[in-house]
Parts: structure tokens; C-alpha cells; sequence
């Protein structure tokens, strides 16, 4: 049956067939960053207008690449490996059926490899939200739905892990809140892969023209679609919060600051989060105020209150445990006296103010109802979402990388110097690329666009010379944050392949770690230790999220009149 | 800690002061923000109506066509397409085809026009500007809503959905008076 | 420690402590109110006089 060995590092027990999984998905999941990174880097060198790299077809083509790529593939199998990690590993469990992450594995991987393939023959340039009527080549679609699928077994693994490390009592008491999280990510992505199926599967056969549907109506196909395309988002936010919270324990030995509020939290995103697909909707005809208003706020904004609270309570567990330590001089010794030097903490602190300032803000206003009229397709939605899914999810899956790729491989990092460079590089670079998208979004300028110049069109517009600034800064800045994207990835390749083996001794030359906790310690709330600094912090963030939003319905009220 | 599984009952452990704090603070701005959807519809001058009717792209162009053939009042001269003026608080047609926006507008400032919006093919984005004001426009839809410009001078209508390899040069232009 | 009986741990403890309760709820509760509702509305959006 299973084998196991035992971290050394950590004492956890690992099961050798997710050893093996763990392994295989990250390192997939970082080669598929490589490719989409670098599409990514060609989109942005075209958009910036006084280098516009590529030509159009060439253009829509990358981007279609590029989206797929990282908001795809990227991203899932990296969560695959934080699936199978959070399972078996900290559940000291098993993993159940590896042969059916296997295949799940497999099916991804050539599901990705099709899609790929479809789009580089040039007659799948469709975006990835490939609206119909644009028409892609079926083994487009074909390679997303088995990536999908290759998914969903994925997710099968991981509850059967939690099913059978609950009847063999590998564990005692509540799954760990790192797992918990997870799970909800897990149950997202089971909605998420259903919903994706319903329209997916439909759109092929539609695609391959054999009589069997002759028509997908577009509106219908946008809210089906988003119920996948938003929803993978979810995914995404629920899996980098567990991340979060790992990273906090991992560093700091910190506790949550209440079990309770944590997974309450996180139980408003199982029941809400997704509904928030809605906000994709906004400007589409024919849906009810009453529909839109529901779903967009995710239920009375009952799942922003989650993350608001997660907001609070991963830094504000770091207080406690720091505080614990005796950092304990005024509000912000705890956070003066924090490892900055360490990827591992500097890329997760980094995720978590990008993503609340650049990402959640900036999400929440776009998600209004009638806000989304001055922000619909402009740049101002990539802005944002490389403010959630690059700058918070991308960089929060590089900082835990710093720690699981060194324990698990056992090997110490070829550039420890660089990556302590990296996370800066990556976060801020990306993060200035996601303001200036943004700014150039206000001046109206569109995604998905070759040429706000409009050279070869018989009439233009004129932009403001702002808006050309912006998108020039926005290629400069994106330049920078590639540059750390590509730190990160040599830096994994290499120490997998040539790393040094570890010495078996506390070999961080950082201040140390936390010991790793007696069974007495390392369990239950942080008790009703206080985090004043956090709390100050928190209302900087809400302070200037309420001046952002009301600036906004300032700039509306300004607009032509619509009724 | 986080990663180690919770002992005993832990629903029932005292939660800190400035945590309860903060989530009936944060759980006041959610109400906050989402009664100023519903209040803006009553106080707000900028509301989409969500009307909207299923409409054949033949259809629509027929219609927007002899919309067009009543209110024409010249052509534009880099691209032929008919500039047309209709009258104040009248029914305006207009609609997206790779890679136009179909007819051109000529509207005086502060009237208001009934729009109807759709496409005759692809999904587009109309995007107005400068004005910022974009709207989703799907094949097989009308979309209706009133508009009232309150600026004057040359306005245009960005695409802003991907809708094939010519997507950047789809601009449409109205002018208002 | 109080509660290794179950019967002592309280309702919302050991709702969250329920993978495939929450699992059903994740699902039903995003297909109902947002996809189901939105696609019933599409549908009944009517045909243009
Ligand atoms: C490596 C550095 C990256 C650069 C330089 C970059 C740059 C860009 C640029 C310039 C756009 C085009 C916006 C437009 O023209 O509409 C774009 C789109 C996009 N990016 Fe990135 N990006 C990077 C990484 C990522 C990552 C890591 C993710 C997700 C995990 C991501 C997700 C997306 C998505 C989903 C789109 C939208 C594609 C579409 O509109 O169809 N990007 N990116
Ligand atoms: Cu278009
Ligand atoms: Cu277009």
C-alpha cells in the first residue's frame, strides 16, 4: 500500500505518491508560467505604444495564449499541487487514489498541450473567453474541457483524502485551517468545472459543425461562461489565503486569532463568492437590476466581509505570534522586526497588501452596478485582475515555492541572493504595471486593443497624450515585473535540477523560523491576544477603499445621463 | 497553528475585541456599499434600463436602416456612412458589424434619445468617449436605454469587445450639437 | 478537554467539520441563484415587437 518517508525538516509524514504528484504538477504548473509569462511579455511590448512589438494577428493571437496559459494552466496545476499537499501531507494521511491523480494529471497536461497547439495554428484566436459567435477550431475547446476534466479528478482526490484521513483518524479534531481553505477551493473548482462543462462541451459540438447545434446564443453562453470564468477566480482567492495563513504558520508558528471568524469566513465564500460572476454581466442586455444587484454584491457583500476579515486575521496572526516572541515596543515593532529578507515572507506580505489595495479594491468598485459602466472592458479590467491573480495568487504561490521546493526536494536555492530581490522585482513591477493599465482604463482606453493609434483605420480617436503615458509606463513596469517572473522561474528549475542537497540542519540564514511547535503549542486560537497594530492597518485599507469607491460615483454622476 | 488540525471546541473560544471590532465595521461598509446600488436608481442620473428584446441581426439592420433612410443628413466623408440627425426624444438605431458602427450620430445636448443597440455578427463593446460609458452588445439583442448627452462636440464609439483580426479599427462617431 | 463526544460540539463546529455537506451547499447555492436565475431571465427576455 502507501509508502511514506518523513521531512526532515518539518516531521510531517509524506506519502510518496503525493510526494511524486506534488512534484509534478508545481513543476508543470512553473513551465507553463514560462510560457505565458513570456506571452504575456509580447502583449505588453505591443500595447506599449511606442515599441508595438507584434502585428495584429499576431497580437490577439499571444493574447489568447497568454491568457490561457497563465489564468489556465499556470494557475490550476499549481493549485493541483497545493491540493494533494494540504490533503495528504497535512493531514499526515495517505493520498487516495493516485492513480486517479495520475490521470487527472495526464488529461491536464494534454488537454493544455491541444489547446495550445490550437492556438499557435492560428484559427483559434478567440480570447479565452472565446464568446461565441467567434467560432475556434474544436480541439480548442476539446483541450479545455480535458484540462477541466483532468481537474476535476484532481478535486475527486483531494475530498477522497479528507474522507479517508478522517475513517483512518490520521488527525484529531478539525482539519487544519491551511486545509480548510483549501477545501474551499477544492469545492469552488468543482463548480467551477461543472458550469465550464455545460458550456464547453455545447460550444465544441457547435464548432464542429455536425448538426447537432447549430446555434449558442451569446448571452446565455456570457452567463454560463462567466459561472466558470469568474468562479476559476474564486478558485484562486480561496487557495492563495490558504497560502497565506500557511506561510504565517510556517514562518512565525502563528496561530489563527480565532478558528471560529477564519472558517466562518471562509464559509461565505463556499456560499457566496461565486455568485459574484455577475459582475462580468453588468452591461449586458435584458438582466433584472434585482439579479444583477444580488449577485454582483455576492450576496449583500457577505463574501467581501470574508476577505475582509482574512485581511485582518493573516497579519493580525503574525502580530500575536510576533508579539509572543517579545516584539512587543509600540504598534508596529512586530512588523519592523519581520523576516523582509526572506521570500518566503516578503512575496506573501506583498500579496497580501497588492491584492487588498490593488485587486480587491479596485474589484469590489468595478462590481457595482452602475460603476461598471465607466470601467467595462477598458483597461482598467486587466489592471485589476493583475492586481488580483498576478500581484496576489501568482505571488503568493511564488512566496510558499521559496519553502516547498527546498523541503520537499531537499535541495538548497542556486540564487538565494536573487530571490530575496525576487518578490519586490515580481510584486512591485507588476503591481505598477496593474495602476498604469488601470489609469489608462479611466482615460477609456480598451483591452484587447492593437491600436489605440488607430493607423490603419479610415477614423479614429484621439486619446489624450495620458493615456499613451500610462500605457508606456504600463510596458515599462510589466518589462520589471517579467524580469522578477523570470528570477522565480530559474531559480526553481535550477535548484531542482542542480540545487545542492540540504545538510540536515536548520540551514536558513534568516532569523530563525519557528521552531517547529510542541503537540501543546500547536494547536487553537492565538487566545485573545491583541493586534492593534493590524487594527490600525485595516483602517488605513478601509479609510482609503471608502474615499476610492465615493471618488468613483463621483466620476458617474459626471457622465452622460442614461436611464 | 494553521497548519495543524484544531482541537477540541473551538466554535465556542472567545474571539478578541478589536477583531469583532472589525468585522461589524467591515460588515457595515458591505451594507453601505450595497444599498448605494438600489439608491442610485432612484437618485443617480446614470441607470441602464435592462430592457431588451430578441431581435434576428436582419432584423435589426433593416430597422436601423430605414431609421437611417429617414434622418439622413450626409455621408462621412472618410468612410461613406451615412451621418444621420433625428429628432429630439426619438428612437435612434445603431448597431456594430465588423468593422463599423452603423450609422453615425448627429444629437443636440441635453435631449434625450431613445437608443436601441445591437450587432449584426460578433459580440462588440461600445465604448463611448470620452465619456467612458461601455456597454456589452451581444447578437440577437436589442438593448434600449435612454440617453441624454450633456456635453457637446465629437464623441466616439470605441470597440472595446474583440470581435476579429480588424477589431482595432471599428470606430463609430456621433456628434453632438 | 470537553468535547471528544460529538454530541457536545456545536451545530456550526461540526457543519464546517462536513466536507460533502459544504460541497453540496458550494454547488447548489451559485447554480441556483446565479446560474439558474440569470438563464432563466436571458430566456425570458421577449422577442422584439
Ligand atoms: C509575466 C508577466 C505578465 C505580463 C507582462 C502581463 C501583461 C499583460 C498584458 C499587457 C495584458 C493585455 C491587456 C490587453 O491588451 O487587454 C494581459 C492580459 C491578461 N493577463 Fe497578463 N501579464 C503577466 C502575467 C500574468 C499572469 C501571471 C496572469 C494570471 C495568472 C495573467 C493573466 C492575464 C489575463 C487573464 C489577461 C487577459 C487576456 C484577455 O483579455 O483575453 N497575466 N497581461
Ligand atoms: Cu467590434
Ligand atoms: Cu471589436
Amino acid at each position: 500500500m502507501a509508502n511514506f518517508r518523513t521531512c526532515p525538516d518539518t516531521g510531517f509524514k509524506i506519502d510518496l505518491q503525493a510526494d511524486k504528484l506534488i512534484k509534478w504538477n508545481a513543476v508543470t504548473a512553473v513551465v507553463f508560467l514560462l510560457v505565458g509569462g513570456l506571452f504575456g511579455l509580447l502583449v505588453a511590448l505591443t500595447r506599449w505604444p511606442a515599441v508595438h512589438l507584434l502585428d495584429a494577428d499576431l497580437f490577439y493571437l499571444a493574447l489568447t495564449a497568454h491568457g490561457l496559459d497563465v489564468l489556465l494552466v499556470w494557475i490550476i496545476f499549481f493549485e493541483m499541487a497545493l491540493l494533494y499537499f494540504t490533503s495528504a501531507i497535512l493531514l499526515n494521511s495517505r493520498l487516495a487514489m493516485p492513480k486517479v491523480g495520475w490521470l487527472g494529471y495526464v488529461l491536464m497536461l494534454v488537454g493544455a498541450l491541444i489547446t495550445n497547439v490550437a492556438v499557435l495554428q492560428g484559427n483559434s484566436t478567440v480570447m479565452f473567453t472565446s464568446y461565441v459567435p467567434l467560432q475556434a477550431e474544436p480541439h480548442f475547446y476539446l483541450g479545455i474541457i480535458l484540462f477541466a476534466v483532468g481537474a476535476l479528478l484532481g478535486c475527486a482526490v483531494f475530498f477522497g483524502t479528507l474522507y479517508i484521513a478522517k475513517k483512518e483518524r490520521t488527525y484529531e479534531g478539525s482539519i487544519p485551517l491551511v486545509t480548510f481553505g483549501a477545501m474551499t477551493a477544492a469545492i469552488i473548482a468543482v463548480f467551477t468545472i461543472a458550469t465550464g462543462a455545460v458550456i464547453l462541451i455545447p460550444t465544441m459540438l457547435w464548432s464542429m459543425d455536425i448538426g447537432l447545434i447549430d446555434r449558442v446564443d451569446g448571452l446565455v453562453y456570457r452567463i454560463v461562461w462567466w459561472g466558470m470564468g469568474h468562479s476559476s477566480q474564486q478558485i484562486n482567492v480561496a487557495a492563495q489565503i490558504a497560502c497565506w495563513y500557511a506561510i504565517a504558520a510556517i514562518l512565525f508558528g502563528a496561530k489563527p486569532l480565532s478558528e471560529k471568524v477564519s472558517r466562518t469566513a471562509f464559509l461565505m465564500y463556499i456560499l457566496f463568492l461565486q455568485l459574484a460572476s455577475a459582475h462580468h454581466l453588468l452591461v449586458d442586455p435584458g438582466l433584472s437590476s434585482e439579479y444583477k444587484i444580488f449577485n454582483t454584491s455576492y450576496a449583500l457583500y457577505l463574501a467581501v466581509l470574508g476577505s475582509m476579515i482574512h485581511g485582518l486575521t493573516v497579519p493580525g496572526a503574525i502580530e500575536a505570534a510576533q508579539r509572543k516572541k517579545g516584539f512587543n515596543n509600540g504598534l508596529f515593532e512586530w512588523l519592523a522586526k519581520a523576516p523582509w529578507g526572506n521570500p518566503v515572507f516578503s512575496g506573501m506580505a506583498l500579496s497580501v497588501v497588492l491584492f487588498g489595495f490593488l485587486g480587491g479594491i479596485t474589484g469590489v468598485i468595478m462590481g457595482t452596478e452602475q460603476l461598471n459602466i465607466i470601467m467595462h472592458n477598458t483597461m482598467y479590467v486587466p489592471g485589476h485582475f493583475h492586481g488580483t491573480v498576478v500581484v496576489g495568487t501568482t505571488l503568493a504561490f511564488m512566496a510558499i515555492s521559496y519553502w516547498i521546493v527546498p523541503t520537499l526536494w531537499q535541495k538548497e536555492m542556486v540564487m538565494p541572493g536573487l530571490a530575496k530581490w525576487q518578490p519586490y522585482l515580481f510584486g512591485l513591477g507588476m503591481g505598477a504595471a496593474a495602476i498604469f493599465m488601470m489609469g489608462a482604463g479611466t482615460l477609456g482606453v480598451p483591452r484587447r486593443h492593437w491600436d489605440i493609434a488607430f493607423a490603419d483605420s479610415a477614423i479614429g480617436h484621439v486619446f489624450p497624450e495620458a493615456a499613451n503615458l500610462m500605457m508606456g509606463l504600463a510596458g515599462v513596469s510589466a518589462v520589471v515585473g517579467s524580469l522578477g517572473a523570470l528570477i522565480f522561474i530559474l531559480n526553481m528549475v535550477g535548484t531542482i535540477l542542480w540545487g545542492k542537497a540540504k545538510v540536515p540542519a536548520p540551514a536558513s540564514a534568516e532569523p530563525t523560523p519557528a521552531e517547529t511547535p510542541s503537540a501543546a503549542t500547536s494547536y487553537g486560537g492565538a487566545g485573545t491576544m491583541a493586534v492593534p497594530g493590524t487594527f490600525v492597518l485595516a483602517m488605513v485599507f478601509l479609510t482609503t477603499f471608502v474615499l476610492y469607491y465615493f471618488v468613483n460615483w463621483k466620476y458617474l454622476a459626471g457622465v452622460w445621463g442614461l436611464s | 497553528m494553521s497548519i495543524f488540525p484544531a482541537k477540541g471546541v473551538w466554535w465556542n473560544e472567545p474571539v478578541e475585541k478589536s477583531e469583532v471590532l472589525w468585522v461589524s465595521i467591515a460588515f457595515l461598509w458591505a451594507m453601505i456599499m450595497f444599498f448605494m446600488m438600489p439608491y442610485w436608481h432612484f437618485a443617480g442620473e446614470q441607470n441602464l434600463s435592462n430592457e431588451a428584446y430578441k431581435i434576428s441581426p436582419d432584423a435589426f439592420v433593416e430597422k436601423t436602416e430605414n431609421f437611417a433612410a429617414k434622418y439622413t443628413v450626409r455621408e462621412d466623408a472618410a468612410t461613406g456612412i451615412p451621418v444621420v440627425a433625428p429628432p429630439a426624444g426619438s428612437d435612434v438605431y445603431i448597431f456594430g458589424r465588423t468593422f463599423e458602427w452603423w450609422p453615425m450620430l448627429e444629437l443636440e445636448q441635453d435631449k434625450s434619445y431613445r437608443f436601441h443597440i445591437s450587432s449584426a455578427d460578433y459580440m462588440h463593446g461600445f465604448s463611448l468617449l470620452p465619456e467612458n460609458i461601455n456597454l456589452q452588445i451581444i447578437p440577437d439583442y436589442e438593448m434600449v436605454l435612454t440617453i441624454t448627452p450633456t456635453s457637446s462636440g465629437e464623441f466616439s464609439i470605441v470597440c472595446n469587445e474583440f470581435c476579429g483580426i480588424g477589431h482595432h479599427n471599428m470606430v463609430g462617431k456621433i456628434f453632438v450639437k | 478537554m470537553s468535547a471528544d463526544s460529538s454530541g457536545n460540539i456545536p451545530f456550526m463546529q461540526r457543519l464546517l467539520d462536513s466536507p460533502f455537506v459544504l460541497l453540496a451547499l458550494g454547488v447548489l447555492v451559485p447554480t441556483v441563484i446565479y446560474t439558474v436565475w440569470g438563464v432563466v431571465e436571458a430566456l425570458s427576455i421577449p422577442m422584439a415587437p
